[in-house]
């Protein structure tokens, strides 16, 4: 596996990660999926709103790896470390920002009796 | 391993001194996750908006809703041209990696077109907005509408400044090092856009028509 993996660097000029055209197609082709699904059951209404709600943002969470991996081109490697250990620490961050934010603001429209 | 990054570096080759070409390569590097790094606040600075957004999605004020302003075939449209463009330019950074100048340049030009017409669209669906009377003076949706969808659209116009400096930049002087390093980092700042632009489809748009 990890030996693979260095082969494919060797191949392809320098150590540092920064893709083939074959990872770049797969990441196009993966995105266009990931895409024309959630439009296309929001376009056309096939499943429950509910249901809908929830593809739509599980393929926006899949597309965004999927964007991190093939474009940008984060990985285990000992290269892209601290760009994971720094990704993950901003990925905290925003999850509280947004998370607590959206959660103290519904509770006090909520407690207000506002609708 | 050590031996498989000694060949990989050989491999680097761009006809100058190799330790020279070395040294540079680190700083290049390290410039570049500095980069990361300014982009990762840049990160936070679009949570806070979606935060401001979630908060004021449902303040109409007796205007529009999303679903009775939003043309998602447009937005599939504007989706289509930042999705081509980030792999015409991850077809440049392969060109710059080869070290073919003529398609460095011409992948960025095909990137530089398609992000133009993300933002020509963009405008186009601003302006339309506005001259219905549904402006961000409208209502707190249409206000956290505006600076979330044109905070975007302001980044996709600074990455089309530094793509035509860039063009500029390989054709006078080449494909230097310095002008990698600048390329990788133009090349984590357009996808971190699209990155951005993902979020922006199924929350603003999709989420507020379904």
């Amino acid at each position: 596996m990890a030996n693979s993996h260095h082969s494919n660097d060797a191949a392809s000029h320098e150590p540092a990660a920064h893709g083939s055209f074959k990872s770049y197609m797969v990441g196009f082709v993966l995105s266009i999926i990931l895409t024309a699904i959630p439009f296309g059951l929001v376009m056309f209404p096939t499943i429950s709103k509910v249901a809908t709600l929830w593809v739509v943002l599980v393929f926006a969470v899949v597309q965004v790896i999927v964007h991190l991996v093939y474009f940008l081109h984060l990985d285990r490697s000992a290269a892209q470390r601290n760009n994971v250990i720094a990704f993950a620490f901003a990925g905290l961050v925003i999850v509280l920002l947004v998370g607590l934010s959206t959660w103290i603001m519904f509770s006090i429209h909520t407690a207000m009796m506002a609708k | 391993m050590s031996n498989l990054v000694f060949d990989g570096a050989k491999g680097h080759d761009h006809g100058h001194d190799h330790e020279h070409d070395h040294g540079h390569h680190d700083a290049g590097e390290m410039k570049i996750y500095g980069f990361w790094i300014y982009l990762m606040t840049d990160c936070i600075l679009f949570a806070s908006i979606f935060a401001i957004y979630a908060v004021l999605v449902n303040n109409v004020a007796g205007g529009p809703a999303g679903h009775d302003i939003f043309e998602l075939p447009y937005v599939l449209g504007e989706t289509a041209c930042l999705l081509l463009s980030s792999i015409t330019y991850g077809f440049a950074m392969l060109a710059m990696h080869k070290g073919n100048k003529s398609g460095v340049l011409g992948w960025l030009f095909v990137t530089f077109l398609f992000g133009l017409g993300f933002i020509g669209m963009e405008i186009n669906e601003f302006h339309l907005l506005i001259s219905e009377g549904y402006g961000p003076n409208r209502s707190g949706f249409l206000s956290a509408f505006f600076t979330l969808v044109g905070t975007h659209g302001l980044h996709v116009t600074s990455g089309l400044i530094w793509m035509a400096i860039m063009m500029y930049q390989v054709s006078k002087h080449g494909l230097t090092g310095t002008n990698q390093t600048r390329l990788s980092m133009l090349s984590l700042f357009w996808h971190f856009l699209d990155v951005v632009w993902i979020c922006v489809f199924t929350v603003v748009y999709l989420m507020g028509t379904i």
